[in-house]
């Protein structure tokens, strides 16, 4: 355990992506199974054990010190664990036989089957073998509360660096594994044969577009496209396939891989055929796209409802087909997949599942009139969900990641961007218990690699609903609190998005990023959107010059 | 108890108490200037220039220029003058440790306090009272400095930078064994090290060399002069070479530099291959803090005694009544009072944390550089 706080410890100042990843190569070498593969667990979210609650920590520490002192330090430190952590009086353990402090897989497994009366004096023992660095890692685990700035996705490219391996194959096979992964070390470290994927239903990393500029127009050529709608909804991947007793399962993934099928009980149904569809999550009512505000109505919900069912009626708008049956469809041209989609639809001939449409155009100016009139240029009534176009190279394979050239996207609103959140303060009057005040920032490059620069803040466009979920949100992940202010998570795979919408750009000095927004305001939350894609500082640049032509 | 200022009738006596038994306040008491002692004449680390000066220690928050007497031990003299420049005072006086000299009505002692090379508590004795004032110090071993002596006494004055049970600084050599893992993890990587110019950079550099690492050790120029008169003083450090000289980013790879602080975010370290930036204080045990000063790599290393260090030591004392100086005075007196002390908070002004001064630094709280630093 001591080992694998340290690890976290350090994971949890360093910034850099590729000095994480070479920390966490480094413990997977040199530390031994099971407790590695518990710590992989750890690290991509795959440990389940019911939480304990802060007030029984704070029982803890109260019992053995002077609740006045632990006042004095809560105040000072700020975070209940780290405070019980440090303060925590060492035992007075008699002679030479302490007990070895608990391994990571001590823990993980007695967690596992304690029962809820016998943990908190099971907690004390431990506090009282581990180190200072390993009681803070125990309380963050055994409280839920491990936030440690590197994703499920990082941890998991470090295990395959580790053998020399590619994260992605790791990805396919993830589903099918679990902790604390014997099988898969033994293959990465070359001793053993590769697990077999037993998971009918992997998730393929997403292939991301970049925003076109004006002046990109000139070096393509528009025979070389085809375009369709850009829906405003949530980008998913629903993905079906025969498990080892030859029954069908279906996984809808987000675009980040996360499983969100539990959300969307309806449209597993539709799934019934195998294969990899890359589509759009939309509420359709009497064939109407319906707006992303009501389509918010289905998303993160634990517990989906009947009623919510039968309101929100969910559709999938499919784009891209990576997979039809066990056929790998990543490595053909998009025409080619687009003609196995077409036929793929077809097959599974169910009104849940439809082809977004394309969009004809002969040269930039047709497809500039349909971007700017999509309702006479076929989106007809679904005009008002259609939020720009998608440009997509006609030769291109499907490629994960974000590749500069085979996809592109055309918004209609320029005056948009997906930021990310930095800070949050409480706002004034009736709104003064909540953090309502919110500063965003964007990615620029910096020496350390890419870093987020506050470009403005925002005090309104959002609902009363919203308010309360980031109001949850920033006091949850706040970092670092300094008076009103509190810095909120905003790592490249942890923190919220905002898009935010503004009335016009202008240079200013004052600002660390050179650049003042004129109105932003919140005009959606992005849950499903990974901090590392939002927005860059260049992307604002360019907005500035075409704006202002300075 | 003695000294646990008996409640006597001198009250409407006023300052002239000197019938009967003493009043520790009538032996030492703050004033603007500092700690004042009456009947001896003089003021211990005084923030203002007074005619007669006694310094426990070289850092500048303690030891100031433009006194008329000095006396403190040599080393203290010796910093003062590397700092300030020969005329620092009018006349100086160096005295070793466990030498008694009288001053007016009082004799006094120096005792080594373990902080710095030539710290040193004052032991000051008055009929039958005896108080202690402590200055900086740490019961911790330092290889540069000779170790804390403990003074038995009536009041013992104590410090309190880390006066919260969250503060333990454990092992030095512990964090320097990190220190040493993450230069042999990123080799190709520079490793830059915050640490105070006086004292505690020496002490890196003196654990660095006792876990066997025997590679030249880089220095940022304010750390040299300093660094030159702990070798001067006997005190091994091994080979050092002025970062100044190095030319080319790639030659630094690998290595580990010294700097203070406030350099460790400045663009002086555009020199540096990718640093890994660690800094060296018992601040680095809160997670906030370190995170704050933007650091890398945090190493709990302290030239103050932690919570377990201030209150053994305030026990061994036997004292009666404790006087507790800048830090986190509160919470240390309600521990006095837990224990059946007598304690009270000395109003003492104008002494900084030398590492809480250079975490503001790092933050950019502060613009300058601490005191002294610049000069040295
Ligand atoms: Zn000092
Ligand atoms: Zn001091």
């Amino acid at each position: 355990m001591n080992r694998f706080a340290e690890l976290l410890d350090r994971l949890a100042y360093e910034p850099g992506r590729n000095n994480k990843i070479k920390l966490l190569v480094a413990y997977f070498g040199e530390t031994e199974d099971p407790d590695r593969g518990y710590a992989l667990a750890a690290l991509t979210g795959a440990l389940s054990f019911k939480h304990a609650k802060p007030g029984l920590i704070r029982d803890l520490i109260t019992e053995r010190a002077d609740p006045a002192l632990f006042g004095y330090s809560y105040d000072y430190v700020g975070d209940l664990s780290e405070t019980v952590a440090l303060m925590w009086p060492k035992a007075e353990l008699p002679g030479h036989n302490n007990p070895p402090p608990p391994t990571l897989t001590d823990v993980v497994t007695t967690l596992r089957t304690l029962g809820k009366a016998e943990l908190p004096a099971q907690l004390a023992r431990w506090l009282d073998e581990l180190d200072e660095t390993g009681r803070w890692a125990l309380l963050k685990l055994v409280t839920g509360a491990m936030r440690i700035g590197i994703s499920a996705r990082l941890a998991k490219t470090a295990a395959a660096a580790l053998g020399d391996k590619d994260a992605h194959e790791i990805e396919l096979m993830w589903h099918g594994l679990s902790p604390p992964y014997l099988d898969l070390f033994a293959w990465l470290e070359g001793r053993g044969d590769k697990p077999v994927n037993s998971d009918p239903t992997p998730f393929r990393p997403v292939m991301l577009a970049h925003a076109i500029e004006d002046g990109d127009f000139a070096n393509l050529d528009a025979a070389d496209f085809s375009a369709e709608w850009k829906w405003d909804g949530i980008r998913v991947q629903a993905v079906a396939g025969h498990d080892a007793r030859g029954h069908i399962q279906a996984r809808l993934y987000s675009r980040t891989g996360e499983d969100i099928t539990g959300s969307f009980p309806d449209l597993v149904p539709s799934l019934h055929l195998p294969g990899a569809i890359d589509g759009e999550l939309l509420v359709l009512r009497e064939g109407r796209v319906q707006t992303f505000n009501v389509l918010q109505q289905r998303l993160n919900r634990k517990v989906v409802s009947p009623k919510l069912i039968k309101e929100f009626p969910i559709h999938l708008r499919a784009y891209d087909l990576l997979g039809d049956d066990a056929n790998d469809l990543r490595e053909l041209p998009f025409t080619e997949r687009r003609a196995h989609l077409e036929a793929f639809v077809a097959r599974l001939d169910d009104p849940r599942i439809d082809l977004s449409p394309m969009v004809p155009f002969a040269n930039w100016e047709d497809l500039a009139a349909a971007r700017a009139d999509p309702k006479s240029a076929g989106a007809g009534n679904d005009a008002d969900a259609v939020e720009g176009v998608m440009l997509k190279r006609r030769d291109a394979p499907y490629l994960p990641g974000r590749p500069k050239g085979p996809w592109w996207k055309w918004k209609r609103d320029p005056h948009i961007i997906d930021a990310v959140l930095m800070y949050a303060q409480r706002g004034h009057g009736k709104r003064s218990s909540y953090y309502s005040d919110y500063t965003f920032g964007v990615w620029t490059h910096s020496e350390a690699g890419d870093e987020l620069v506050p470009v403005g803040k925002a005090y309104f466009g959002f609902t009363d609903e919203e308010l309360l979920q980031i109001d949850r949100f920033v006091r949850r992940n706040t970092t670092e609190k300094f008076g009103p202010v509190r810095h909120v998570v905003h790592e490249p795979d942890q923190g919220l998005v905002l898009e935010v919408a503004f009335e016009g750009l202008q240079r200013s000095p004052r600002h660390k990023s050179g650049v003042a927004m004129r109105f932003p305001r919140i005009s959606r939350l992005r849950w499903d959107k990974p901090p590392r894609e939002a927005d860059r500082l260049e992307t604002l640049e360019r907005m500035l010059i075409s704006m202002t032509g300075s | 108890m003695p000294g646990s200022s008996p409640r006597m009738t001198a009250k409407h006596r006023g300052e002239s108490a000197y019938i009967g038994p003493m009043r520790p306040q009538d032996i030492l008491m703050p004033v603007p200037a500092g700690l004042c002692c009456k009947p001896g004449g003089f003021h211990i680390d005084p923030v203002r220039p007074v005619e007669r000066a006694l310094i426990t220690h070289g850092h500048s928050d303690h030891a100031r220029a433009g006194h008329g007497a000095v006396l403190a031990t040599q080393e203290t003299l010796d910093m003062m003058r590397l700092r300030y420049g020969e005329n620092f005072a009018d006349s100086v006086q160096a005295i070793t440790y466990g030498e008694e000299i009288r001053l007016g009505d009082v004799a006094v002692t120096f005792h080594p306090a373990g902080h710095v090379l030539g710290s040193a508590q004052i032991s000051v004795t008055c009929k039958d009272t005896r108080i202690v004032a402590s200055g900086d110090y740490k019961d911790a071993r330092d290889p540069t400095c000779a170790p804390f002596e403990l003074v038995p006494c009536d009041v013992f004055i104590t410090e309190a930078t880390f006066g919260l049970p969250v503060f333990r600084h454990g092992d030095a050599a512990g964090e320097v064994n990190k220190l040493l893992a993450s230069a042999k993890l990123f080799p190709e990587r520079a490793h830059l090290v915050g640490a105070y110019s006086l004292g505690k950079a020496q002490r890196v550099i003196a654990l660095l060399r006792e876990a066997g690492y025997d590679a030249p050790i880089y220095l940022h120029g304010a750390m040299e002069k300093i660094t030159n008169y702990y070798q001067e003083r006997g005190i091994p450090l091994g080979e050092l070479r002025p970062v100044r000289g190095m030319k080319k980013k790639a030659e630094l790879a690998g290595t580990i530099t010294l700097a203070p602080p406030s350099a460790t975010s400045d663009v002086w370290t555009r020199r540096f291959p990718d640093p890994v930036t660690a800094f060296a204080s018992g601040w680095m045990r809160v997670r906030a803090r370190a995170r704050q000063g933007g650091i890398e790599l945090p190493l709990v290393i302290s030239d103050h005694a932690d919570w377990d260090g201030l209150t053994a030591t305030i026990t061994a004392t036997g004292a009666g009544e404790i006087w507790v100086t800048h830090g986190q005075e509160d919470a240390l007196v309600h521990w006095c009072k837990t224990r059946g002390l007598a304690a009270r908070p000395l109003d003492l002004v104008g002494y900084g944390d030398e590492d809480e001064g250079e975490t503001a630094a790092i933050t950019g709280e502060v613009e300058a550089q601490p005191e002294g630093e610049t000069k040295a």
